[in-house]
């Protein structure tokens, strides 16, 4: 953050960093039965940049992210309002083929347990029918290579997924993910269980990503979410308090509470 | 208070070593080869064996394990997944009782419903009845196993792209498996142990008979037609066949330990 506040108060640009949408929100509301966990949440997604979602615990960050590839609906949550990909309503597309195109990191490292190593990255493209070896073999070592991960486990692709460190198992995720060639990938929080330095890592590669990809990232941390994104929303109870670029976000936000909550006054 | 859990550990062990130690030294002389490769021989002669028991026993335990393996493990991913639904409450209910039936109902049941419309008894009503058996026990480790299963991986499996049944067959089911199979290795450990439903469905035959719609032997009712037999040679036979049969479960039990023992240290 200082770095940012350093570089240029001058620029107040007040908008969006736009470029082509991919994803919108129309007033979209979220809920857990009764409770309604997000409210009305218009934003626009542009392409190749990164988004950042910050906000207090319980302020709907996750359920927004979880609405965006339809898993929202998998733990019986229910939406209202629209959210499209290019357009297309993803209520309207099998949920399947939907997450195929909108990947997803989560915050605890995952990999499959039964699996090893290369057989974690192809897993979605395996369980999805592509049988062809040499074929999985390249998409092993191009997904492991853009991870960053290739040259640390190249010598032992065919250990359990887990038998890695934290950083490198969630750094394995994120290849997994890539594997299935998505065009939007959602991280949720994905380096909150990991140290300084493998959270370093996977902002240097989230920087990387980017160029392909269109990238939604909830994080808890400020300091993240001002070193890795293009754009910043800030969720409050539910609702979108603000978006903007994330530089107008952290150096001069609109609304009072946004203001509150990036200098640590409450949250 | 020591001294009292003491003493009721050895109330509870003694029972077990008696029963170990009898069937130890008086079945133990009458094992040889023969015992496992011959059939019984006609009143009057001595020497035999349950060469015939010991394969009818393992052809309706075969039957009971393609009834209930498959039966057991679906319905416990079907409850795993339906936590709250009333329909799953019941039959999770339903399961529990249906593993506190006495075995012998079960025998008179399949009895009612398979061997009187046959008009006979056979191995397949036998096999049936022992699937039945099978089934609750299956069933509940099936379910808690998968539930055991993190729901990340489930999550992960379908952040994918992975079909929801794709999700579960190939991620969850593998990461459940260990548990699964020492639930199935116990069953079987049970089934092959029962006499009562076999009584009432199999009957058991003195000859031998793999044919599934005819009466076939088995381990257990050999041992309760052998040990209530007037003759002397019988009743030893009878002993040779509960040692082999306790050794039978206790291997089992065996593979069992060591396979959940791996499970839970990785």
């Amino acid at each position: 953050m200082d770095q940012i506040i350093t570089e240029n108060t001058a620029n107040k640009e007040s908008s969006v960093k736009h470029s082509v949408q991919r994803m919108e929100t129309v007033k979209l509301s979220a809920f857990f039965g009764k409770v309604q966990a997000l409210k009305d949440i218009s934003i626009k997604i542009p392409q190749n940049k990164v988004l950042a979602i910050i906000g207090p615990s319980g302020c709907g960050k996750s359920t927004f992210l979880r609405c965006l590839n339809r898993m929202h609906e998998e733990v019986g949550g229910k939406i209202t309002g629209s959210v499209t990909l290019d357009g297309k309503d993803v209520m309207k597309t099998d949920p399947v083929n939907l997450r195929r195109k909108v990947g997803m990191v989560f915050q605890r490292a995952n990999p499959f347990p039964t699996m090893s190593i290369s057989q974690n990255v192809t897993a979605g493209l395996k369980l999805n029918g592509l049988r062809n070896k040499n074929k999985l073999k390249d998409i092993v070592e191009e997904s492991l290579k853009k991870t960053g991960l290739w040259d640390e486990v190249k010598d032992s692709l065919d250990k359990p997924g887990n038998s890695i460190s934290g950083g490198q198992q969630q750094r394995l995720c994120i290849a997994r993910t890539l594997a299935v060639e998505p065009e939007v990938i959602l991280m949720d929080e994905p380096a909150s269980a990991l140290d300084p330095i493998s959270t370093a890592k996977i902002e240097e590669l989230i920087h990387e990503l980017k160029k392909k990809y269109t990238i939604v990232i909830v994080t808890h941390n400020m300091q993240q979410a001002a070193r890795v994104s293009d754009n910043t929303a800030f969720f409050y109870m539910g609702e979108l308090i603000e978006y903007s670029s994330t530089r107008q976000m952290f150096l001069s936000p609109e609304k009072k509470q946004t203001e509150d909550y990036i200098t640590g006054r409450f949250g | 208070m020591t001294t009292i859990t003491g003493i009721c550990l050895l109330i509870v062990i003694i029972p077990l070593f008696l029963i170990l130690y009898y069937t130890i030294s008086k079945g133990i002389n009458f094992i040889n080869w023969d015992f496992f490769t011959q059939m019984p021989k006609p009143v009057g002669e001595t020497g035999g064996g349950m060469a015939n028991a010991i394969a009818g026993s393992v052809i309706m335990v075969g039957i009971g394990s393609l009834l209930g393996i498959p039966i057991g493990i679906m319905s416990g991913i079907y409850l795993a997944g339906k936590e709250g639904s009333w329909f799953a409450s019941s039959v999770r209910f339903l399961t529990e009782v249906l593993n506190g039936i006495p075995s012998i109902v079960i025998g008179v049941v399949v009895y009612i419903l398979l061997v009187i419309p046959m008009k006979r008894f056979s191995a397949l009503a036998g096999g049936i009845a022992l699937g039945i058996l099978m089934i609750p026990l299956i069933t509940r480790t099936t379910e808690e196993m998968i539930r055991l299963v993190p729901n990340s991986f489930r999550e992960a499996g379908l952040g994918l792209g992975i079909p929801r049944w794709k999700t579960t067959l190939f991620i969850i089911l593998p990461a459940a498996f260990k548990g699964i199979f020492t639930g199935i290795l116990l069953s079987i450990a049970r089934a092959v142990g029962e006499t009562a439903p076999l009584l009432f469905t199999a009957l058991g035959n003195r000859f031998w008979s793999t044919t599934l719609d005819q009466p076939i032997a088995s381990m257990t009712v050999f041992i309760y037609d052998y040990s209530k037999a007037p003759f002397d040679d019988w009743n030893q036979q009878a002993w040779a066949a509960a040692f082999v049969l306790i050794v039978l479960v206790l291997l089992l039990n065996i593979i069992f330990r060591i396979v959940t023992r791996k499970t839970f240290t990785t």
